[in-house]
């Protein structure tokens, strides 16, 4: 294990009631990176995250957060995480300024009422200061919960699904703040299920029923997987998706916004396969495959665990 | 820096206001506070009417004349009989009374007056439905004064020798039902008890409850917080409310009641803080077990109904079965409950309530200590 890192888990387990969640999953995450955390519902994102900030007690495995090991060393490590939960999980009867002054005096911030100020104003809260939290809309919920991690001023930050039904403007905002922070020293570990975001990522972990299927840079994870992929675009593309299923060299179509992309492992062969159709209706273009490919390819591969 | 703090002052403040904001907001709750100690104040202190008048009242005369129709005319001007009829028919009186349509029956035996006259001291009867015994008290008291009056108003004027001394006649009053009258002294007092009990248990177990179910738990154990500053934080508030509701019962008691307030109220007020903690350490302790809000409300009920049984207040706890008063020896209540009976009504020190005070503390000891082995840390 590397010392340096913020996050390093040794094949990390967790079980429910005989159902494995977490796969002797190991992990490495280096200070000021954004870390994010992909992965289908039920692969296990939530569950590792807790681990993490010890809400829940690993079967096997270690882990160190900060330093700190996760099993038994959590006491030091809450005061030095934010944490955020996937459900909204601040108190709807207490005021948006309350939530805040109530986090603040848990973690013991210094100069509070002018930090919570601060803090409002930098996430644009302060006209919605005196709301309750439960009046919030979804979007604002989340902005909430963001501020209540930023304010004590975290070395490390686990956000899971923290951009989950906010507008793009605000995750545009959300990520450009994701970004100072890093450039801060600060450790963002994010899960996810949105792909423009993956691809804002320093690094990727790609989950898939508790194990992890693939990790490293959104680059290193599209040639890992050593795809080809062609785009074709035109009408009746469900139609052409069902001709060219069967081909040879073609494992994978897949209906993308307004094209189909058409990828295999062995490029060759499925230019070879795909040079007939070349000459018919629709536009044809090779590319570099997609994110979101890669994963479908990756979730196929492991037979949908 | 890695100073490991088991008890920290601000994050126990911070809990305690946020439950103080949270307990404003939340309408119902506090509706529950101040509404269970006046629904209970009205049912058991107004339904047991302090000083009930015109309760139906039938006659048995086996004898007829002067004395008799006195006690009767007396009977007719003072409030509290409603002669509703006569009988001669022993069968018909014990239905009157079985059916509960008449509070009292008065028999005077056959041969009453001239009995009297010749000074042989002879026995009325009161027969009383004590049932409600509360209502039969005051009525009866009442009866025994204005019957010998009566009497004796006959008897001025050539019959004087007879009116000195001993009574010329005897009164006895029968009490069916319920020989051993609990009376409104014993049942405010205790009311306080009780509704310590049921507001203090179910509103903690509610609280801590409510974080779980809302999702609340899971940010709140992400933070620094502790377990103890956690539930002294949920605690403390609770206390006070609990001092609130004494308050008012006691207000009520004295005011509406007259409820003799014989002891000190400082020591009370003292007394009542390991009991109201004690309850408080039910609830959290219920409410590490409850899975959501329904569930902790059950286990408080769980709780509650032997409380309010085996305890003394709702039957004498002499009159109940070895088993049911060890059990009810093991119950908070029970000891609140002459801790309070003895301090308000028989001005009772702090040596006479020590020996009720320490199976209290006890009692506090084991809840608290079960509630914050049981708090769990994690989520699974
Ligand atoms: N407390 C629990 N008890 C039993 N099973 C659980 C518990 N928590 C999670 N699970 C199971 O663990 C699996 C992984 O859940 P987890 O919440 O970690 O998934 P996730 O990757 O976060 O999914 P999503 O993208 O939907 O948030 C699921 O099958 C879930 O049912
Ligand atoms: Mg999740």
């Amino acid at each position: 294990m590397n010392a340096s890192a913020v996050i390093s888990v040794d094949r990390l387990t967790k079980a429910f009631v005989g159902k494995v969640v977490v796969n002797a999953l190991s992990l490495e995450v280096q200070p000021g990176e954004i870390f994010g955390f992909l992965g289908p519902n039920g692969s296990g994102k939530t569950t590792f995250i807790r681990m993490l900030c010890g809400l829940l007690r690993p079967d096997s495995g270690s882990g160190r957060c900060l330093g700190f090991d996760i099993s038994s060393e959590s006491a030091q490590i809450r005061p030095r995480i934010g944490y955020m939960a996937q459900r909204f999980s601040l108190y709807e009867d207490l005021s948006v300024r309350e939530n805040l002054q109530f986090m603040g005096r848990l973690y013991g911030v210094a100069d509070r009422q002018n930090r919570v100020a601060a803090t409002l104003n930098r996430l644009r809260l302060t006209p919605y200061a005196e709301q309750l939290a439960g009046t919030l809309s979804g979007g604002w919920k989340q902005r909430l919960a963001l501020a209540c991690c930023l304010l004590h001023e975290p070395r490390l930050l686990l956000l899971d699904e923290p951009t989950a039904g906010v507008d793009p403007q605000a995750r545009l905002e959300f990520w450009a703040d994701l970004y100072d922070l890093s450039t801060q020293g600060v450790t963002t570990l994010v899960s996810t299920h949105y792909m423009d975001e993956a691809e804002r990522c320093h690094r990727l972990a790609y989950l898939s029923a508790g194990y992890l299927l693939a990790s490293g840079t959104a680059a290193e994870m599209v040639q890992s997987t050593g795809l080809s992929s062609w785009a074709a675009s035109g009408s009746d593309l469900s139609q052409l998706a069902a001709e060219l299923h069967t081909l040879p060299g073609v494992e994978q179509v897949v209906p993308l916004g307004s094209t189909l992309h058409v990828s295999g492992r062995d490029g060759q062969l499925l230019a070879q396969s795909l040079s007939p159709f070349r000459n018919g209706p629709h536009h044809w273009e090779e590319h570099s495959p997609t994110l979101e490919e890669v994963f479908i390819f990756l979730m196929r591969q492991s037979g949908g665990r | 820096m890695a100073k490991f703090e088991w008890f920290s002052l601000h994050r126990f403040f911070a809990m305690v206001s946020k439950e103080f904001v949270q307990m404003r907001r939340d309408r119902l709750t506090f509706a529950m506070m101040v509404g269970i100690p006046i629904i209970q104040l009205v049912l058991f202190g107004f339904a047991i009417n302090s000083d009930p008048r015109h309760l139906p009242t039938a006659l048995r005369l086996a004898d007829d004349g002067p004395f008799v129709r006195a006690i009767i005319a007396a009977m007719r001007s003072s409030e509290y009989f409603d002669i509703v009829g006569a009988t001669q028919d022993e069968a018909e009186t014990q239905q009157l009374v079985d059916h509960g349509r008449v509070q009292f029956v008065l028999n005077i035996p056959s041969d009453f007056e001239r009995q009297l006259l010749r000074g042989e001291r002879p026995a009325l009867l009161l027969e009383a439905d004590a049932a409600d015994p509360a209502a039969v008290g005051p009525a009866a008291n009442a009866f025994r004064i204005l019957a010998a009056a009566a009497v004796d108003r006959e008897l001025r004027g050539g019959l004087s020798p007879l009116a000195s001394g001993v009574s010329p006649f005897e009164i006895r009053v029968q009490q069916r039902f319920n020989p051993e009258a609990v009376t409104r002294y014993n049942i405010v007092p205790g009311l306080m008890g009780v509704v310590l009990t049921m507001t203090m248990v179910i509103v903690t177990a509610l609280a801590v409850t409510r974080e779980r179910e809302r999702g609340t738990m899971e940010n709140l154990l992400a933070t620094p917080v502790r377990p103890l500053e956690v539930m002294l934080g949920k605690l403390v508030p609770y206390v006070l409310v609990g001092y609130v509701q004494m308050f008012f019962i006691l207000l009520v008691a004295a005011l509406l009641f007259r409820i003799p307030l014989v002891g000190s109220p400082v020591l009370l007020l003292l007394a009542s803080l390991p009991f109201i903690a004690a309850n408080l350490g039910v609830g959290l302790t219920f409410s590490t077990l409850a899975r959501n809000q329904l569930q902790a409300m059950q286990m408080s009920f769980f709780f509650f109904l032997p409380s309010m049984i085996l305890s003394g207040f709702m039957f004498p706890f002499r009159g109940m079965p070895y088993w049911a008063q060890r059990i009810g020896e093991i119950l908070p209540l029970t000891h609140y409950l002459r801790i309070v009976r003895g301090i308000l009504l028989k001005g009772n020190t702090l040596c006479d309530i020590l020996p009720h005070l320490w199976p209290i503390l006890v009692f506090l000891m084991v809840a608290l200590g079960l509630g914050l082995l049981r708090y769990r840390r994690t989520l699974d």
